[in-house]
């Protein structure tokens, strides 16, 4: 840091355009979205300026509560499947040849690439009746006739693991390279198996960087949108669908608003306790 | 443990490939409904898709909103990234958690902030504000990818240059800018890719009158299964797969994902 050069006046004119940009366009914004989750909704019409709690009030009934602890719940489950396929599958990724190396990391990739919609789409697709694996098993023998899978609880645990999962393989593959192959070599000269050698020294030694890819996908999912707004009922959809479906769909934009104020402080929480309980097993252990 | 490492390979390769396949399937059956078996082969949904014009408005949107953006992205990341690594500012780190800070809470905050901020001006339902939107939502790539370079370039250069008489203008044209191409393409391409993919802010902010590609595939979605759709989808998935096969001929995918130089090396 000591090396680094003293700003001149002309330094803070070249940091003036992005400052600004971010300014005008995101904290502002903000701003007003803050504002906005105390003003009046006029049903039918639109919202006048006002400052009342009513629709922070609404937030904290039962029922906005419960949707609250929904999406936390399964955007945690969602986290912690990634978790246990992502890490195996990074883990012996990272010990293959080049060429299957590579061709795994293709894919992997170009699932990453595809838009949400896309993969909510083909699954959609996929568990429908007319057009999805079902039908396959009709034709295997499996099943007398076709069946929908969706929408579904089970759908829409399927959908977010899908988006997560790829960024969940690259947040953990920087580190898994790394991995010394002479720390797994020397346990299993000391007479460990493979597989108490990757329970005892490979994952705790990737304790940090599971926990930082568990947190990834839950902040991730968490603010998905289509998939649980395609693939669920009403009952399975989180805070980001009902916070889209009242800026649109209800025209309430400040309760809109509020629940999306309520989501960001949500998401920081959860942050916050998961990386406390991370560093609390790390200093235990 | 070989048993698992099979297992796990391929559960995780058939999740990750099997909606895939379905689509194909879908976009080459002849039928407008998907069926199993298909019922033959047939390429006109894809003719449907460049020929048909709300399908070609909606691909003219979503490519000049990509492209903007992201070049205003870059725009926007390049200075904030070049100056918080180059000088002593005390707000450096208060300027960079700004500047990472729409990417990293959910994307519905950006919706919906940017929402009530053009409702407020007035100026509603245009394609610069889905543009303006996208380039703060996506800055962070740029950000982050062009801060790494200048985290790892050597210092030495502008220093030399600086001592050679080049004043502080000429140094960064001739120098450090073209040190940091490889960065800001990278951020560019990463910012382009998840613009044109970019559902939810082009939905709240434009999606009445600006139809992008995804906001039409979900609009069409609602009446279930259609083959143009899936024509689309694999459209996408070639555009991805074609470009990273490309990128691990011709460049050096691993290190560019982050893997260990010592494994690059070992495992040829």
């Amino acid at each position: 840091m000591s090396e680094r050069e003293r700003p001149s006046a002309g330094t803070y004119g070249v940091l003036a355009f992005p400052v600004a940009m971010l300014v005008v366009f995101f904290l502002i914004p903000f701003g007003i979205m803050v504002a906005t989750s105390f003003y009046h909704r006029i049903p039918g019409a639109f919202y006048v300026p006002a400052f009342e709690l009513a629709n922070w009030q609404r937030l904290f009934q039962p029922v906005f509560l419960d949707r609250a602890l929904f999406s936390v719940w399964i955007c945690l489950l969602a986290g912690a499947v990634c978790i246990a396929v992502a890490f195996p599958f990074t883990y012996f990724l990272t010990r293959m040849r080049r060429r299957r190396h590579v061709a795994l990391l293709i894919v992997v990739l170009s699932a990453l690439t595809l838009s949400e919609v896309i993969v909510a789409f083909t699954w959609y697709v996929l568990l429908a009746r007319a057009s999805g694996v079902s039908n396959v098993f009709v034709w295997l023998g499996l099943l007398d006739e076709a069946v929908s899978y969706q929408p579904s609880f089970v759908a829409v645990l399927l959908g977010l693991c899908y988006i997560a999962l790829p960024y969940c393989v690259l947040t953990l593959y920087p580190q898994l390279t790394r991995l010394d192959p002479e720390i797994t070599e020397a346990a299993q000269t000391l007479g460990a198996s493979p597989w108490r050698t990757f329970w005892t020294v490979v994952v705790p030694i990737a304790r940090p960087i599971i926990v930082a890819g568990f947190l990834l996908v839950f902040v991730f999912t968490l603010g998905s949108y289509i998939i649980a707004a395609f693939l669920g009922r009403p009952e399975h959809w989180t805070l980001s669908v009902y916070i889209v479906d009242q800026a649109s769909a209800n025209a309430n934009v400040p309760f809109a608003a509020a629940m999306a104020i309520f989501l960001t402080l949500v998401s920081l929480v959860v942050v916050a306790i998961v990386a406390l309980i991370g560093s609390r097993i790390r200093s235990v252990a | 443990m070989r048993v698992f490492r099979a297992v796990i390979v391929t559960v995780v390769v058939a999740f990750l490939v099997a909606p895939l396949l379905v689509i194909v399937v879908g976009s080459v059956n002849p039928s407008r409904y998907l069926q199993f078996p298909p019922a033959g082969f047939s390429l006109s949904w894809y003719s449907d898709l460049f020929t048909d014009p709300a399908w070609l408005r909606s691909i003219r949107y979503s490519f000049t909103i990509a492209a903007v953006s992201a070049a205003l992205a870059v725009l926007i990341a390049l200075p904030l990234a070049y100056v918080l690594r180059t000088y002593r500012i005390r707000l450096t780190p208060l300027l960079y958690t700004l500047g990472i800070l729409p990417f990293m809470l959910p994307p519905i905050i950006s919706a919906l902030g940017m929402q009530v901020f053009w409702l407020s001006t007035g100026h509603v339902g245009r394609i610069e504000n889905v543009i303006i939107a996208h380039a703060i939502f996506f800055s962070t790539l740029p950000l982050v990818s062009i801060s790494l370079a200048m985290e790892t370039m050597d210092r030495a250069l502008p220093e030399a240059a600086h001592t050679l008489g080049a004043d502080r203008r000429t140094t960064f044209r001739t120098i450090t800018l073209p040190l940091l191409v490889p960065s800001m393409i990278t951020g560019y391409a990463a910012a382009f890719v998840l613009s044109l993919n970019e559902y939810l802010i082009a939905f709240l902010v434009a999606g009445f009158t600006v139809e992008t590609l995804p906001v039409k595939i979900v609009n069409g979605l609602r009446y279930g299964f259609s083959p143009t759709i899936a024509a689309v989808a694999v459209v996408f998935i070639l555009i991805a797969a074609t470009t990273f096969t490309l990128f691990a001929i011709f460049g050096n995918l691993l290190r560019f994902l982050g893997a260990d130089p010592a494994i690059l090396e070992k495992n040829v």
